[in-house]
């Protein structure tokens, strides 16, 4: 199903005003698994603790009830085995879900996302498609310290043959999590485990059980006219928040959702700094080769260059390994007062 | 071309005989394979022709590599075809299979043609992947390549085994690796899972004694790999005797099938070539041991001298195999060594499945190519 298709199906749901429901991220996902587990049989999870456990943050809550051993499995800690074992799956027909606990562990499968999963369809000219979702929570969390905090949108945007999502609220999150079971390659998707428990008003238009939204299209949260902000997951409540801040000194920010790291959606990001001729990016990870300075290179390089009225700049979290203290980890992180202050300097205030 | 008519018609071979084959080494199993393997004339002719191939292919190669048309790495599999082909004598091709890097012997018999083989290890549009992968990276229906990093292809298999059990199709998932590969720690946490959940898999240690240059004493504590797995019930067969082979497959296809979960089997067996093409194979080995291997071993000496003894075939007969083969890899290389490379269109193509056409950022910010599924 086809984001065209999806809409122009949805011309009779929009006569009628959407009966809003709230959901907090983690029902969301929970929901678009259980919806696409229904829908495909051939759809399945596997992870640490995602079914006797209901899932180490419960984003799997009821799922093993519902489906049983066959479809919801268990795993060892053994996450280079189980991300090969459900890749290989993959080649074979099946639709895994594959959980990593939190994306640091991917770390220890890593070779079997980027060389087996990712490369698979070019290596092979088309011979064999990966139809693979690895999902989980990724970046800073509160208080897990360092090895339990990094942020792995630019190690996994960086390679072709991956499409990489960044869900920021519950929309997004149920959207792009159903587009990317549905899609036949390897999708890296990157939760939050802070925005878990953040409830958001859904229509009944998203609610449907084929509602999908499109990998790779960013959103205007917030339409704006002096500058453009871009973020991606959790920073995005940070932009809209410090939108709101600088809207009672005059200051409209135009805020956008990237939605996806991979592929970027450079066009939304270009048409909005050809308006606001200002740009600056919000992320979580660390600055030296982040996704904001690919987005930063790629606006350089592109029309949207000749509208910037200042250098475009970012906003990331501190070049450090996360600290453990409250008042060290707060300081870590890019925070509201970040991006105010970041606005004004390139706005001369 | 020999005018001589044949002086016996071919219903004077005999058309089937048995063997006596090496007993296996047991793990954790009360019986093993049979001590005899019955052989038909025509499984001989084919198991025979089928080795020959894959020698005089693989020593194509060798030569095309040394002229500068293979390039990059290429991994010989001459002295172990008796392995590739006794393997797919116990399965069907409906079963799976994956292996690591010595792949060209598996391409063939997993239903791929030596001309498509040759033409993608010298990178032309006529390869198996369209030269977009190599050697180390063929894939038929039912074989998963071809894979270039150590080990990773056994967590692989064992996911394609899930899936045949996960779809009840009554398939299972033969997974190789070398003795090199068999002390990575994701093999022993497949072989757990695996047993855990009783897959329809089947672990093959092709052991040549040899990783790269590192013999099998100086790297593994336990050499014997048919017990690596443990828990798990393993076997040790003459990896030089097709026939051993595949008495041994299919009986460890039988154990799968009967829903009992994994089980290992280690052939033992030997390569001619060193580890890949820029290694002479010698500085870590004699080349007594080497030659020893050759005039005692030989898979496909063995095969042929077995038919001859038996009247099975005739020594024009395997000639004339032999020379058919000869013209069969003449053909392909001529081909591979003419056959246009891809074109250049076909750069950015094949990232992702079922997707629109989109672009693809090329070397320069001014070069946008296009990326089709």
């Amino acid at each position: 199903l086809n984001e065209n298709h999806f809409l122009s199906c949805l011309v009779e749901f929009s006569k009628t005003s959407p009966a809003a429901v709230q959901v907090n991220v983690r029902d969301a996902l929970n929901q678009a698994m259980d919806e696409e587990l229904e829908r495909d049989e051939k759809v399945f999870l596997l992870g640490e603790e995602v079914a006797q456990y209901d899932g180490a943050y419960k984003v799997s809550r009821g799922l093993w009830k519902k489906y049983g051993d066959k479809r919801i499995i268990d795993t060892p800690i053994t996450e280079m085995g189980f991300a090969g074992i459900a890749v290989g799956a993959a080649f074979a027909g099946l639709r895994p879900i594959c959980e990593f606990m939190t994306w640091n562990f991917s770390m220890q499968a890593i070779d079997q996302v980027i060389n087996s999963a990712a490369k698979t369809y070019y290596m092979s000219a088309g011979a064999q498609p990966v139809p693979i979702v690895f999902r989980g929570p990724n970046g800073s969390s509160a208080g897990v310290a360092a090895q339990h905090s990094q942020c792995f949108a630019a190690w996994y945007g960086h390679c072709p043959g991956l499409k990489v999502v960044s869900p920021w609220n519950s929309e997004d999150a149920r959207g792009l999590l159903k587009a990317a079971i549905r899609d036949n390659n390897p999708v890296v998707f990157l939760e939050n485990e802070l925005m878990y428990g953040v409830p958001f008003d859904l229509s009944e238009e998203v609610m449907h059980k084929d509602f999908v939204l499109p990998i790779g299209k960013a959103k205007v949260e917030r339409q704006g006219t002096h500058i453009t902000l871009v973020s991606h997951s959790r920073c995005v409540g940070f932009c809209l928040d410090a939108a709101a801040v600088l809207a009672k000194e005059g200051v409209e920010c135009e805020v956008v959702n990237l939605r996806t790291i991979r592929p970027l959606d450079v066009e939304t990001i270009e048409a909005s700094v050809m308006k606001t001729g200002h740009l600056v990016t919000v992320e979580g990870g660390w600055p030296q080769y982040g996704v904001g300075a690919e987005i930063c290179a790629r606006i350089m390089e592109g029309p949207a260059f000749n509208y910037l009225d200042a250098p475009a700049v970012r906003v990331t979290g501190v070049d450090i390994p996360m600290p453990y203290a409250k008042i060290l980890e707060d300081h870590s992180v890019p925070q509201i007062k970040d991006i105010i202050f970041t606005v004004k300097k390139v706005l001369n205030m | 071309m020999s005018l001589v008519v044949a002086s016996r018609s071919y219903a004077d071979f005999t058309p089937e005989a048995t063997f006596d084959i090496k007993k296996v080494d047991l793990h954790r199993l009360e019986e093993g394979p049979p001590l005899t393997a019955t052989l038909t004339r025509e499984e001989g002719l084919k198991y025979y022709r089928t080795m020959q191939t894959i020698r005089r292919m693989e020593l194509k190669a060798d030569q095309l590599y040394k002229q500068k048309i293979i390039r990059g790495f290429c991994h010989l599999y001459d002295g172990q075809e008796a392995c590739a082909v006794g393997i797919e004598g116990g399965i069907t091709l409906s079963d799976h299979l994956i292996t690591a890097y010595r792949a060209h012997g598996y391409t063939l018999t997993r239903g791929g043609t030596v001309r498509e083989i040759m033409a993608e290890l010298t990178g032309r549009r006529g390869g198996i992947a369209k030269g977009k992968g190599g050697s180390m990276h063929m894939y038929t229906k039912n074989f998963y390549g071809g894979n270039g990093i150590v080990g990773a292809q056994v967590p692989l298999g064992a996911g394609v085994a899930l899936a045949c059990k996960y779809l009840g199709n009554d398939q299972l998932c033969v997974s190789l690796y070398g003795d090199g590969a068999a002390n990575q720690g994701q093999i022993f946490e497949t072989y757990n899972m695996s047993s855990l959940w009783k897959l329809p898999i089947i672990f093959i240690c092709e052991n040549n004694q040899y990783a790269m240059g590192t013999s099998v004493e100086r790297s593994a504590a336990s050499t014997e790999y048919y017990k690596r797995g443990d828990y798990i019930p393993g076997i040790r067969v003459d990896g030089m005797d097709v026939l051993c082979v595949r008495e041994a497959t299919k009986f460890a296809a039988a154990h799968c099938r009967s829903g009992k979960g994994p089980i290992l089997m280690e052939l033992q067996t030997y390569r001619y070539h060193g580890h890949s093409m820029s290694d002479p194979g010698v500085s870590y080995r004699t080349r007594e041991e080497i030659q020893e291997v050759r005039s005692k071993s030989d898979p496909i000496s063995m095969l042929k001298d077995r038919m001859l003894s038996n009247n099975m075939a005739s020594i024009e007969e395997l000639k004339e195999i032999d020379i058919a083969v000869r013209k069969e890899i003449e053909d392909a290389a001529q081909f591979a060594t003419t056959d246009p490379e891809p074109p250049l269109d076909d750069l950015c193509s094949h990232i992702f499945a079922n997707d629109q056409p989109f672009e693809v950022r090329g070397a320069t910010p001014w070069t946008k190519l296009t990326s089709t599924s």
